[in-house]
């Protein structure tokens, strides 16, 4: 790996030796305006009061600044910090569960041996070519069932597991020496302390890059949280916004500043995390 | 009850060495199978029992309430007929999406890599970010975003053209038009998944190649064409399954720009699934479309299974 790298960063040298000739900076410039506009363009809205909006041509930078629309979605859209809490509750115990029972799984696929282990593993990685949506009708009447529709369950349970992420974490603990888990044995650990103690701590790295995806995954979740709660109080952030617009159909101040307000979290994540996140895509842990 | 008692006489019954051979495979096994057991329940019940019943469901009749009518194939026709065959307009406008986007997607994050390849890493890790960042932001809200842009009376994208003496478009309300603004809106956003991912491949492809070309006199254009392209062939194949299967099973920003559908023209495969399904509540076609669109994905991941294989030696 680390030569690997090491080859990288000579070769990466090399090639950069020449000038980079400017039509390259102004098409990756422009590229990467026309990928953040409409980001920037929320933003934009989101602090110009109504009356600027509605207006041709439009202010491009925030010459009207104000947060008057701010202040009427909290006067008007009651439940606004409700959906806040129920996505971070939903996204958090999710990926606290996701992260604990993946590496869970993951180890024992990895390190364990039981009868059925092969064939237990591919069923699960069967699973993973069926599209959410065929799950969807029985899932609802399942949820049902559990009465748990119309509550935050109904979306943390299903997430508590996922196929990619006890494959993920498989990949990674086959390359732990067993070794290591063999002189934790010796040194008295029983198989649950085995795992807690000496397992867990060696996966830091992946299960890092692992919970970040999942805890954004699971905050821009919508197709589900829309079918699975009707009461506006339980509504996550990604269904509350997307109600927005039907509900405030002509205050664009107020669909904008609950839309900017909801994509912040996800910012600011990002800048924490960068790295991860782009190592992580690599991985080929998310979509976009 | 009665299981308890049966359980009790099967301990009776067994000998004392099958006892032992019980309690040594748990004592051997035992805890491989704790480990899997949670994941494999929550699997069990939220996946793979729904994926089977929908499979059931899809041949019975169940419109609002089950009564358990088998009903053969009906619902599979009925799914394109319904609604004067809504449907068959969806997957016409799914695929239509699919092939623009997906192609327009490999041909911006190729491109995009490949100009990321001559900057230093400072400013390709820049430029990653910015990519990035509105992939990591929710579906919805870049739609809701886009809606704006797209406001026929006070959008961006009319000041813009109106600048360039065209008059007004109704982007999101004029049949003949929202579906190519929702093209559009997905060309517009940059692969950021594809451009790390080529950047990466890129990236790996050992230098003396493009040396040993640049001494053999090739072009640049020769060389990318030459060693670039073949090499990353992988990479392209993979993404070109992945954007694909993302494409078939878009909804989210449609929800959002088109809450009304407006006309068949913004309807996608998705879109029909959520509205018989939930709104209208015809489970039966509801679950046929979702099996419809579960075999266009498995035939999509088919064919890329057959390519990768004979594409194992390059």
């Amino acid at each position: 790996m680390a030569l690997r790298l090491a080859a990288a960063a000579t070769t990466r040298k090399k090639r950069t030796r020449k000038p980079v000739p400017w039509g390259i900076w102004i098409a990756l410039i422009i590229t990467g305006a026309i990928s953040l506009w409409p980001l920037y363009w929320l933003f934009v809205t989101a602090v110009t009061p109504t009356l600027f909006t509605l207006k041709t041509p439009p202010d491009i930078l925030p010459f009207h600044f104000s947060l008057s629309n701010f202040q009427r979605l909290f006067h008007q859209a009651i439940y606004y910090w409700n959906w806040v809490g129920n996505s971070t509750i939903v996204a958090l115990s999710i990926t606290i569960f996701h992260i604990f029972f993946d590496t869970l799984a993951g180890y024992s696929f990895a390190k364990k041996k039981f009868p059925g282990r092969t064939i237990i593993f591919w069923v699960l990685i069967a699973t993973m070519m069926v599209p959410t949506y065929v799950t969807m009708i029985p899932l609802y009447v399942v949820a049902h069932n559990l009465q748990i529709l119309n509550t935050l369950w109904a979306l943390i349970l299903p997430g508590m597991a996922s196929v990619f992420g006890i494959f993920l974490m498989r990949q990674y603990i086959q390359t732990l020496p067993t070794e290591l888990l063999e002189a934790a044995r010796i040194d008295g650990c029983n198989e649950w302390q085995v795992f807690w103690r000496v397992v867990l701590p060696l996966c830091k790295p992946a299960i890092g890059a692992l919970a970040i995806f999942t805890f954004v995954q699971h905050w821009n979740d919508f197709f589900w949280p829309l079918i699975a709660l009707v009461n506006p109080a339980t509504y996550t952030l990604t269904v509350g916004v997307a109600g927005l617009q039907g509900e405030f159909a002509t205050d664009y101040g107020i669909i904008f500043a609950g839309a900017a307000l909801a994509a912040l979290p996800m910012i600011i994540f990002f800048f924490i995390f960068q790295r991860s996140f782009l190592e992580g895509v690599r991985m080929g842990a998310l979509k976009g | 009850m009665s299981g308890i008692i049966l359980e009790g006489e099967g301990v009776i019954k067994r000998s004392p060495t099958q006892e032992k051979k019980l309690q040594r495979f748990f004592k051997k096994y035992g805890w491989g199978y704790a480990f899997i057991l949670p994941s494999v329940l929550v699997f069990a019940i939220f996946t793979l029992i729904p994926a089977v019943w929908a499979l059931l469901i899809s041949f019975q009749h169940y419109n609002f309430v089950w009564d358990g009518q088998w009903v053969g194939f009906k619902n599979y026709v009925n799914a394109f007929t319904f609604g004067d065959g809504v449907f068959g307009q969806a997957i016409k406008n799914t695929l239509y999406y699919t092939v623009i986007t997906v192609t327009a997607n490999i041909l911006i994050a190729l491109v995009l890599a490949g100009l990321l390849q001559r900057c230093n890493k400072f400013w390709r890790t820049f430029f990653l970010a910015a990519y990035y960042l509105p992939a990591v932001t929710s579906a919805v809200i870049i739609a809701i975003s886009w809606r704006w842009i797209y406001n026929s009376e006070f959008g961006l994208l009319n000041y813009v053209i109106g600048l360039l003496h065209i008059g007004a478009v109704r982007w999101l309300s004029d049949p003949n038009i929202v579906l190519n603004s929702i093209v559009l809106s997905t060309v517009l956003t940059v692969p950021a998944t594809g451009v790390v991912l080529f950047n990466a491949a890129m990236g790996g492809i050992p230098t003396e190649l493009y040396e040993a070309a640049k001494i053999d006199g090739a072009s640049y254009i020769r060389q990318w064409w030459k060693i670039t392209l073949p090499l990353i062939k992988p990479t392209t194949l993979y993404l070109a399954v992945l954007y694909t299967i993302y494409s078939f099973q878009v909804f989210d920003k449609v929800f959002v720009m088109v809450p009304t559908g407006v006309s068949d023209n913004a309807q996608f495969i998705v879109t029909q699934i959520f509205q018989n399904g939930f709104e209208s509540f015809y489970y039966g076609i509801a679950a046929a479309q979702a099996f419809i669109l579960f075999l266009m994905i498995a035939s999509v991941a088919f064919v890329q299974f057959r390519l990768l294989r004979s594409d194992v030696e390059y």
